[in-house]
């Protein structure tokens, strides 16, 4: 799909993503005091978007241990102690973008491939004998190969194998989501990369991707077309993190109103190395990284917080237990990665936890928390566009 | 910060707070009322108002008063009623704000979420402002925002009942997922339910027996004007949350100090 932005498709987050400023939420961040950060953490009931920009500054850097003590009870309590697992299935690595950032961009020179047919079935299976019975197919963005029609066709073939079937690929619009639920696809994540304008720009200059707006307007188009789960979040160190985390959580605050039919996910990818060489533009270290995962939890007590084997086992090892509710695990993130193994020269980005699914799950266990494999049917997908349009 | 004022349906209003029409012991006393508790909008039963050109008691009462009116279609059993009650009275009226009832059940004059919901999108798309009356109900509250409502207006307690938010859990929930403004309606029978329902986000209330039942309405009508600005003033102000003790250890986040 390279529909262009029309009315329909220009976000209506926009307008609030415009009012608050950046500069102007950057400089509410960084003017928290400590009284601001202990009012938000002991607050009964909702937290405010305020009470967010108080939760992510520096100010409140001082308060991980109470914010952990809150986060870890809000957690315990909506989501008790499970811990949902899944994988990504990188299906191609082909893409007409170039993003500055990314292993997979256009003048990288490393070996393209598509997955179709039955290499798609070979790879499925390597993952189901994992255990896995959620999957995120992960794709470039190259339409002339991956288009509606192609992934309809992966959707077909992984199926039969798993009960939950996410996408993050190319912004879609409406009718392609509403073809793609027809197919049985469970959740669409999209990450708005940075709500920066300009460093958006900078960061995708050439490209379907380079259109900030239709990007931002993804999770209404996913949502109104029906998809039940949708995953948003920024590339941790393209921008300020704190300011670019504020408006993730602007838009989640945003789309639970607007489009509340579905329910969402924040993830925290971290920029790690890849074939695209750049140091990150600002550094995210594991308190910060930690700090975030926090404030969303103590603003959010619903919202599904994910985190991926970017990060290190250590690191994960004492986050799970303290807001995040859903983590991949074994992840390949070249296509084809399951069935013949990783080829770091083909891969988006480097993983960090190089553990076995069944590793990771005995870790939980020990930690007293009980991986989820399976959390979803493929029953409850069959009405989802149906449901959307009444 | 200073206190800001409501807007539905592209009216502003400055009082938050609402009045039913009903129950005064005479015209005088509702006149009385509305003036010291000064009100912006004031609900009228349709099905009360005079026709064919005899005076109205109410409105005859109220005239000159700078209320917006809110005809609504108490007495209405479904949506097709409703529908054709509104309608005429936007002619009668001349307005076309609409406080939207319907209760099948005489008895507890409950309201129906099925016929509330399907009229409620006929009537936007007649060009009515329509506020639905409605059970503390947020998915429906969000459906009927969906369909174009201006306001949600859920329940406290039974309507006349006088018993505060019994509904507080679901109120807030509303409160904080609308994007339209909530009025909590019904049930409200003491200033300080309605400074509660303030203080918990809501937009607005509409009180009609705790005044009009008073027998010092005009009294009683100033004492909710208090309250309502003072719910207003708290929600703004953002009432202190209770504190709790400091941890002196550091057992969940230690990890990030000690060398891997």
């Amino acid at each position: 799909m390279t529909a262009r932005p029309g009315a329909r498709d220009v976000s209506g987050f926009e307008a609030v993503r415009a009012a608050w400023r950046w500069d102007e939420v950057t400089r509410r961040i960084e003017a928290t005091r400590p009284a601001d950060v202990d009012r938000a953490i002991a607050r009964s009931g909702r937290r405010s978007p305020d009470d967010f920009l108080a939760l992510v500054s520096p100010a409140a850097a001082a308060f991980l241990e109470p914010m952990a003590v809150e986060a870890a009870a809000q957690t315990r309590r909506r989501f008790g102690h499970a811990m949902q697992l899944y994988a990504p299935i990188y299906l191609s690595n082909e893409c007409n973008n170039v993003c500055t950032y990314c292993g997979f961009s256009r003048e990288i020179p490393i070996a393209r491939t598509t997955l179709d047919g039955e290499a798609i079935e070979i790879e499925a299976d390597a993952l189901a004998a994992l255990g896995f019975d959620h999957v995120l197919v992960v794709t470039g963005e190259a339409p002339e190969r991956v288009d509606v029609p192609y992934l309809a066709r992966a959707i077909d073939r992984l199926r039969p194998r798993f009960s939950q079937i996410g996408v993050e690929v190319q912004p879609l619009d409406e009718d392609g989501y509403a073809a793609l639920l027809d197919h049985g696809l469970s959740s669409v994540t999209v990450y708005q990369e940075t709500y920066h304008r300009e460093t958006y720009r900078e960061h995708h200059p050439k490209g379907p991707k380079a259109s900030f707006d239709y990007r931002l307007g993804t999770p209404e188009r996913a949502s109104r077309a029906g998809v039940s789960r949708i995953g948003l979040g920024c590339l941790l160190g393209l921008e300020a993190f704190r300011t670019d985390a504020a408006f993730v959580a602007l838009h989640l605050d945003w789309l639970e109103r607007a489009c509340w039919r579905s329910r969402y996910s924040i993830s925290f990818p971290r920029l790690r190395p890849h074939a695209g060489e750049r140091p990150p533009k600002v550094e995210v270290s594991d308190r910060d990284l930690l700090q975030l995962v926090l404030a969303f939890r103590i603003f959010d007590p619903e919202v599904e917080l994910v985190l991926s084997t970017r990060e290190s086992p250590r690191f994960r090892d004492h986050v799970c237990t303290l807001g995040i509710t859903t983590m991949s695990a074994g992840s390949r993130t070249n296509p084809g990665g399951y069935s013949g193994g990783q080829r770091a020269s083909l891969e988006q980005f480097s993983i960090h936890d190089e553990r076995t699914p069944a590793q990771v799950a005995a870790m939980l266990d020990r930690r007293g928390l009980q991986p989820v494999f399976k959390d979803w049917d493929a029953a409850y997908d069959r009405d989802a566009a149906r449901i959307a349009s009444t | 910060m200073g206190k800001s004022a409501l807007s539905i349906g592209g009216r502003t209003f400055t009082s938050r707070l609402f009045l039913g029409t009903g129950k005064f012991a005479s015209g005088d006393a509702l006149r009385e009322a509305v003036v010291a508790s000064g009100s912006q909008l004031v609900t009228v039963a349709f099905k009360r108002v005079e026709r064919e050109g005899r005076v109205d008691p109410i409105l005859d009462r109220i005239a000159g008063l700078d209320v917006q009116l809110l005809p609504n279609t108490s007495g209405v059993r479904t949506a097709r009623e409703a529908v054709f009650v509104a309608q005429m009275g936007r002619e009668a009226l001349g307005t076309n704000w609409l406080k939207l009832e319907i209760h099948p059940d005489p008895k507890w004059l409950l309201p129906d979420p099925i016929e509330t919901l399907a009229a409620a999108e006929q009537l936007v798309k007649l060009g009515f402002v329509v506020l639905p009356y409605v059970h503390a109900d947020p998915v429906l509250c969000k459906r009927l925002e969906e369909v174009g409502c201006a306001a949600v207006m859920p329940l406290g307690a039974p309507i006349g009942s006088n018993l505060g938010l019994r509904t507080r859990e679901f109120l807030q929930i509303i409160c904080d997922q609308a994007r339209v403004p909530v009025v909590v309606d019904a049930g409200i029978g003491a200033p300080s339910h309605a400074a509660e329902a303030l203080e918990i986000g809501a937009d607005a209330v509409l009180v009609n027996t705790a005044i009009a039942a008073s027998p010092a309405a005009s009294k009683m009508a100033r004492a909710f004007a208090l309250a309502v600005e003072a719910g207003r003033l708290a929600y703004e102000a953002e009432l202190a949350p209770a504190t709790r003790a400091a941890h002196a250890t550091s057992p969940l986040t230690a990890f990030l100090d000690e060398a891997e």
